[in-house]
Order: structure tokens, then sequence, then C-alpha cells
């Protein structure tokens, strides 16, 4: 865990000393992503930087499980830090196999249990070792160096990682990319990050913690679902955008919006009995599925009402469909480009699992304002 | 374009080959080459000499303007580092002959002022260019190399030296050009090298003594600089090398 505890940088300029970071204080939990958010300026680097003593703090303690990193010498403590920066900044004179081994050799690993480490790093962020660990950053994509800083930062397996907008010089298509992959890497290790950022999507995506920091104060610490349903004062909400709520939709997964799993029938159903179900379960519309359980299409109670035969004769094809893991963004994106307002969701085998309906959302985003009794 | 550049390569080098082979007739001709190979034991000698005052004053002028430049580039010395450069810059702008007067009048005469006047020469292109070196090396390698907890000499010998090295050998080499070009001056103040043939075929008015001395200049020159050029070549890391 990481403390911050009345954490004050002064910096003495010739017109008077200036406030970088008034009394922050914080508390983020073990395997926590927490991203510092706000405007240039803020004091979001500054308090980055405080944690790795790259900026001695003028007042305040920061504690890293419970020690105060003031009982460490700034050195050795860095070295049980990860460290990554926007620009990167792997070693050009160094091969990515000497660049990832920067830290384990100054902490003494020897040489074939480092190589060992850097292959297996390597392998994390899907680059091949066979072909990468001899090459030079020169020779590597934006991409390619961003994904070798982070497996640098990460040689020696530190708890704490702290990253200074690491994916702002990606192009946005590779920086999604990478911030999957990373989302995905933070899963499995479980580290905890300090993040700084300046784009709050970047933030909703990735933080389980928002720290909003205004002219080096701190103005709001949640969760990114709470920052977006109840910004804390004018300047979050003006920061966060007018669009908060559809930025919400990014935070929840279809599989959170889904009805209760709905009943479904097979092609070789007659519609009396589609109908006999209908009515049992209260339900408009039926999914007609194949032995597997995969969705085949869907049959309307108003469309069917006089008909007879099977439910294969008569059932409409579905428009689209939506996983379980995709976020709500996704979901409300294809129900306006498809113009329906209820679709069936699919796990990662395709099985049918329910459905996700424009009224649901509605009613689970609107949740929250109900709960504080606010209207935002 | 690449073809038309290795065209006119070959046009150049087989010019220049005709050339060489018309005054090597003519040098034939009128026996400027046996004069000069009568003086094939001085050669010999004066070349040893000449490497060796190039050597000594060169190895001092890297030993003492590397460490100079690499001093200067700390950010607590950069604020006197250009005033610093422009005394050195005395050395290079004071023609070298006058340096080395200036070395005799204070040492007197024989190798040691020869030797002094030819590092006060060309101390400043290796400090200058160690200097710049540095300052090349993105300020954010270093905050990297100091957020991973390397500690200050490991990041000056570890990140920033060997970034900085390829300009630096651009400054050993440009140096080293200097110290072979104009160490025949050193024969004036009794140092001794190929100047020794060159001045003295002058004043005798003998060609061949002259060239006996020259022609080893210029070959020495060449040498000395492709040695240094492959010396960068392979000690310059890869990465940084453009070369590579």
């Amino acid at each position: 865990m990481i403390r911050l505890d009345n954490l004050t940088k002064a910096f003495a300029t010739p017109a008077g000393p200036v406030v970088a970071a008034d009394r922050v204080s914080m508390d983020v939990a073990d395997g926590e992503i927490c991203v510092l958010l706000g405007p240039s300026g803020c004091g979001k680097t500054t308090t980055l930087k405080m944690i790795n003593r790259l900026i001695e703090p003028t007042s305040g303690k920061i504690y890293i499980d419970g020690k105060d990193t003031d009982d460490y010498d700034p050195v050795e403590l860095r070295r049980t830090i990860g460290y990554v920066i926007q620009q990167i900044g792997l070693f050009p004179n160094m091969t990515v196999e000497q660049n990832i081994c920067v830290v384990p050799k100054l902490l003494g690993w020897d040489h074939e249990k480092a190589k060992r480490r850097a292959r297996e790093l390597l392998e994390t962020i899907n680059l091949d070792p066979a072909l990468f660990l001899a090459r030079y950053p020169k020779e590597l994509s934006g991409g390619q160096q961003q994904r070798v800083g982070v497996a640098r930062a990460l040689a020696a397996d530190p708890p704490v990682l702290l990253m200074d907008e690491p994916f702002g010089a990606i192009d946005p298509i590779n920086r999604e990319v990478i911030q999957d992959e990373f989302l995905k890497m933070h899963r499995r290790l479980k580290k905890t990050v300090m993040f700084v950022s300046h784009d709050i999507d970047e933030a909703v995506k990735m933080a389980d913690k928002v720290a909003i920091f205004r002219a080096g104060k701190l103005e709001q610490f949640a969760s990114p679902d709470q920052i977006l349903a109840h910004p804390a004062n004018t300047f979050i909400a003006d920061f966060v955008g007018s669009d908060r709520t559809l930025k919400r939709l990014r935070l929840v997964r279809v599989g959170d919006a889904l009805e209760p799993r709905a009943p479904t029938v097979v092609a070789s159903d007659p519609l009396e009995r589609v109908r006999e179900l209908m009515h049992e379960h209260g339900q408009k519309i039926m999914v007609v599925v194949d032995a597997l359980g995969r969705p085949q299409g869907y049959l309307d109670r108003d469309v069917v009402a006089n008909l007879s035969g099977s439910a294969a004769e008569h059932r409409a094809s579905l428009p689209a469909t939506v996983r379980v893991e995709d976020d709500l963004r996704t979901a409300v994106s294809r129900m306006f480009m498809h113009d329906v307002r209820w679709m069936a969701c699919i796990d990662r085998d395709g099985v049918f699992t329910g459905f996700v309906s424009q009224r649901g959302i509605t009613r689970l985003l609107g949740e929250t304002y109900r709960a504080s009794g606010g209207a935002h | 374009m690449a073809v038309r550049s290795v065209m006119s390569g070959r046009w150049r080098a087989a010019i220049a080959l005709a050339v060489a082979f018309f005054l090597g007739v003519v040098a034939q001709r009128g026996g400027l080459i046996d004069q000069i190979g009568k003086y094939r034991g001085d050669i010999v000698f004066l070349s040893r000499q000449h490497l060796e005052l190039v050597a000594i004053s060169g190895g001092l002028a890297i030993v003492v303007g590397v460490p100079l430049g690499l001093w200067l580039s700390r950010s607590s010395m950069r604020r006197y580092a250009e005033t610093i450069m422009q005394v050195l810059n005395l050395g290079s702008t004071i023609p070298t002959l006058a340096v080395l007067a200036l070395a005799m009048s204070l040492l007197g005469i024989g190798v040691v002022p020869a030797i002094f006047g030819l590092w006060v020469a060309s101390l400043l292109p290796i400090v200058r260019n160690t200097y710049a070196g540095m300052l090349g090396v993105p300020a954010h390698y270093v905050e990297a190399a100091t957020g991973m907890g390397m500690r200050p000499l490991q990041i000056l010998s570890g990140v920033e030296l060997p970034n900085a090295l390829y300009v630096t050998f651009a400054g050993i080499r440009t140096a080293l050009a200097i110290f072979v070009g104009t160490a025949p001056l050193a024969f004036l103040i009794g140092g001794g090298g190929l100047g020794e043939l060159i001045f003295t075929g002058i004043d005798l008015n003998e060609p061949g003594m002259m060239l006996a001395g020259a022609i080893p200049t210029a070959l020495l020159a060449v040498l000395v600089d492709f040695a240094v050029g492959a010396l960068a070549y392979w000690v310059v890391p890869r990465g940084v090398n453009p070369l590579r």
C-alpha cells in the first residue's frame, strides 16, 4: 500500500516560493491503479516524483507498505520501485536485454538469472526473445519501445510501479492496444501502480482510483465512476467533460447490465410452445438457439401471435450481438448503429447468455444518482 | 543516383590514379624518387620520433581534455563552461607557430616545449566535443537512469559517456589531425620529427629532402585519421553509432 501523508513541495523561484503540491494525502491499496489526473502544472508529476524521491518533499511523509520511505537511501529505494517515463528513456547504447537487466544488475543478480528474467519479460509483453533481446532501441517501433520500457520497470519485480504519462507519446490506435495489454498484465501481476495522465478517457479506462489535482491541491480522490457520477465541484465537472455520463458506459461490462437469463427455444420448437413460454416468463422476445446454445435469431410476440409452424420458419435474424466482456459503450454504440433497443449477449464461446437493453442500461447508470438523492 | 555517385567515385579514383602515375613518371625522370630514397634511414627514424611526439602530446590532450569536458558538463559547472572554453580557445586561435615560440621561451629548447605547444593547440577540440557530446545526451535518459536507482557515477559511465562517445571521438579525430599536421613545426624549437627533413630541405633548396619529410607526414596524417576512425567505429556502441 502507498500512503501519502500531507505531502507538500514548495519550489523556490525568484518570484517567491511556488507550491507545486499542497498537503496531498491519499491511500492507494495493494494492486490498485491510481491515476493522478489534472491539467499541466497541477502538481501530479511532482507528486509522483516525490514517491521515488526524484523530488525531495518539503514536508509530509510517504509510506510504502507501512514503511516510511525517509528511512531508506533514495538510490536503494528507487531500485525497489519501477519507473516508466513518457519519453520511455531506453538507453540507446544498450540492447533490449541490457536495458531490462539494468536494475537486476544494480541489485547484484547473477548474469544467468537476469538473462532468464529478461527472456521471461519479453514473452510477457509479446515480443519474441530470440528476435528482440539483442536489438537496440533504435531498431524498435515506438510501441515496442514502450513495451520494453514497461518490461524494464518490472525487471526486478518491484511491488510498486510509477508511470509518468507512459502512453502519452504513442499514436491513438497503438495506445489503446498497449493500454489493453498493460491492463491484462496488471490483472496478473497485481502491482500497485501510480500513473500520471492528463487524459480523462485514459484515466477512466485504467484507474481503480482517480486523483484529480488542481494548482497543487488534491481536489477529489475516488473511483472513476464516483468521479464521473458525482464530481466534487464545478472544476472537476468541467474537467471530466459534459459527456461524463457517457464516459461511465466504459466502466460497466455488458455482463453487469445483463437482464436475468431469459429462456430460449430451439429451431424445431413449435410456435405454440414459444407463445406459452413467452406468456409464462412475461417475455416479449424469445431468442432461438442452436444445439450449442448459440443464438440463431429471435421471435417477437406481436409477430408470432397468430402464426403457426416452428420457430425456425418465423425467426427473424439478430441485427447484432454483443459479448459479455465488452463495455457498455460498445453495446450502446452498436444499438445506435443498428437502431435497436435491445441486444442478445453471448459469452466467449458464442453461447447466448441474456439481453442487454437501453432501459436496463439507463436504470443501472441512474442507480447511483437515486442512491445519493441528488440530480446531477 | 547511387549508381551515378559510384560511377563518379570510380572516375575520380581513376583520374587520381592517372595523375599519381604521371607525377610518378615525372619524379622518376627527374631522379626525385632516387633522391627521396637516399633518406630512407632518416625517414624511418624521424617518423618514429614524429609519431612519438603525436602519441605523447595527443595522449596527454585526451587524458586531460576528456575528463575536463566531462567535468564541465556537470550541472554545477555548466555556467562556467563557456568561459573556460573561451580560455582554451586561445590555444587554437593563436597560430601554432606562435604557441610553440611562446612554449620555447618558457620551457627552453627541446621535446618538452614541443609537446606542450602541441598539447595546448589541440586541447580545445577535445574538450569542446566531449562537452557538446555530453550536453547532447537527452535529459530523460538521465532521469530514467536516476529513477531506476543508478548512482551518479554509474549514470556517467553507463549512460552519458557511451551516448556522448561518438561526438567525443569526432573531437579526438580533429585534434589528432591537427597534431600530425602541425608536428613538423616542432622541429623549429628542437622537437625533432619529420619537420627536420621538410625545413632543412626547404633551406637547402633540395626538393628530394623536403618531399622525404612531406610525403610521410601526409601519409601519417591519413593513417592516423583512418586509425581513429576505425577505433571509433568499433568502440562506440552499435546502438548509438550511426555508422553501424
